[in-house]
């Protein structure tokens, strides 16, 4: 493991939504070449990286990632045309609502990393790693639990 | 004998406790088929009097706006063990509703900008609330004001929901009457319909299979086709990801929704959702008008999260108190 991967302290959690066609291929390729990135990215494999809800992203924050990362296909790639465009507006409309909630930008990366791009797979995922290293934990305060009743409990 | 029912308000602005007189000739109905013992906007009748009645004789409980202080928590607690149903009465007690907004700041940064910032303010001592104060004539006491607004159901268990700023007149109605004829539904439900509102939108015929923004507008920049679907005209209008059951009372006003009646059943995150439904349609591939795009959106919390911010999954702003 390289050096800079080594330093104790706080570890951020990364969930990563990958689209299958492109980026979670590329992921798979950086795994077949041996390539060496930072072990705390956990992928979610998905058809489309038009497939990711924005609650999918606030919901990964709540249960305690420090970092969201989607990879799709490059502009004009998408297996399905439009999806990668779709998870586009999406982010940046959502990056609004995350800075106005105190929520860093780093803490949601939106990349396109085609099928044989291994490599951008590593240094996306070194570099978001060591960016939130720095940015430390996301606190949330906590969501006090609902009561409502479930049917059938009284 | 008739069912007794309590109303009360919480942290509200008055609005449900109206649309509850704006049932007009139908509230006849209404106080004929029950007893009304607990009121305090409308009725003179104290806690005591509520504190005297046995556990679970009141039918039901109709309670309005979401939870800010100790005291409509203790309200909420004592209406809870006196009411066989609680029912969630409004946008802010089913999801915080427009005072939840107050999540995007802490109650130091709330209480500051009050009683020391404003600048109308006459307060040259700096003076706060307490919650305990000794003045010449005695102790005086005030509520405990929370850091967060939580919804009701954030503080006691609810069997049902009326959303809606304020709930449209004929859910009320049906509500009521259904508490009467013990025809309820399994507790839990959310009574009103479980479609979104553009199915029953005056407007629908109208909306383009995928409506495509080219640019969003705000309402006092634009005067609206009063007949044609607001988001093809590239205003915001949160149908598609929002309850039915108002009726379009916004639309027929040539106001884009807002989102007071909530998400529908399968949503967790109402602003989410609302969200991504209308990111969706920004007809832009490249990165500055994307960019663009978000940038015409100058409150995006308040856009999406109007009614929702407290029942959301982020709940409120992370703050260096939260650190």
């Amino acid at each position: 493991m390289p050096e800079t991967l080594a330093k104790p302290g706080f570890e951020p959690r990364i969930v990563a939504f990958f689209c299958t066609w492109c980026t979670y291929t590329a992921a798979d390729l950086a795994g077949t070449a041996r390539m060496h990135y930072a072990p705390n990215v956990r992928v979610v494999r998905l058809m489309c990286s038009g497939r990711v809800d924005p609650q999918f992203v606030l919901a990964a924050f709540r249960h305690g990632a420090d970092g969201v990362l989607i990879g799709g296909c490059h502009p004009g790639d998408c297996h399905y045309e439009q999806g990668n465009y779709t998870t586009w507006r999406r982010c940046e409309l959502l990056r609004g609502v995350l800075r106005e909630m105190g929520i860093e930008d780093e803490r949601l990366r939106l990349e396109w990393i085609s099928a044989s791009e291994g490599d951008k797979i590593q240094r996306v995922c070194n570099e978001m790693t060591e960016q939130l290293r720095r940015l430390g934990p996301l606190r949330l305060s906590p969501v006090p639990a609902a009561h409502t009743l479930a049917e059938g409990t009284r | 004998m008739k069912p007794k029912v309590a109303f009360y308000w919480c942290a509200s602005c008055g609005g449900c406790e109206e649309a509850v007189v704006d049932l007009a000739e139908d509230v006849l109905a209404v106080v004929e088929a029950v007893d009304i013992a607990f009121w305090p906007v409308a009725l003179d009748f104290k806690r005591a009097d509520v504190e005297a009645l046995a556990d679970g004789e009141l039918a039901a409980s109709f309670i309005n706006g979401a939870i800010r202080t100790s005291e409509q928590q203790e309200m909420a607690e004592l209406l809870r063990r006196k009411s066989g149903a609680i029912v969630a009465f409004g946008s802010c007690a089913c999801l915080g509703g427009v005072p939840g907004l107050a999540n995007l700041y802490s109650r130091d940064e709330i209480l500051d900008r009050v009683y020391l910032e404003v600048p109308s303010l006459v307060n040259d001592e700096g003076t706060l609330p307490e919650e305990d104060a000794e003045v010449p004539e005695g102790h005086l006491t005030l509520p405990a004001f929370f850091d967060s607004v939580r919804t009701l159901d954030q503080v006691v268990d609810v069997d049902y929901f009326l959303p809606g700023c304020p709930p449209p007149g004929h859910l009320i109605k049906a509500a009521v009457m259904a508490l009467v004829d013990g025809t309820l539904p399994p507790v839990g439900t959310v009574l009103a319909p479980d479609v979104a509102l553009c199915s029953e939108c005056p407007r629908a015929a109208t909306k383009p299979q995928k409506p495509q923004i080219k640019a969003f507008k705000r309402p006092h920049e634009v005067v609206a086709d009063p007949d044609v679907c607001l988001l093809a005209q590239g205003l915001i209008c949160l149908g598609p990801a929002t309850r039915a059951g108002c009726g379009g009372v916004c639309i027929r006003a040539n106001m884009p929704c807002t989102g007071c009646m909530g998400p529908t059943g399968r949503v967790v995150d109402h602003g989410a959702k609302a969200l991504s439904a209308i990111a969706s349609l920004i007809d832009s591939t490249d990165e500055d008008g994307i960019a663009t795009r978000a940038q015409e959106i100058p409150d995006p919390v308040g856009t999406f999260y109007r009614y929702s911010l407290p029942a959301s999954l982020l709940h409120r702003r992370v703050t260096s108190a939260h650190q």
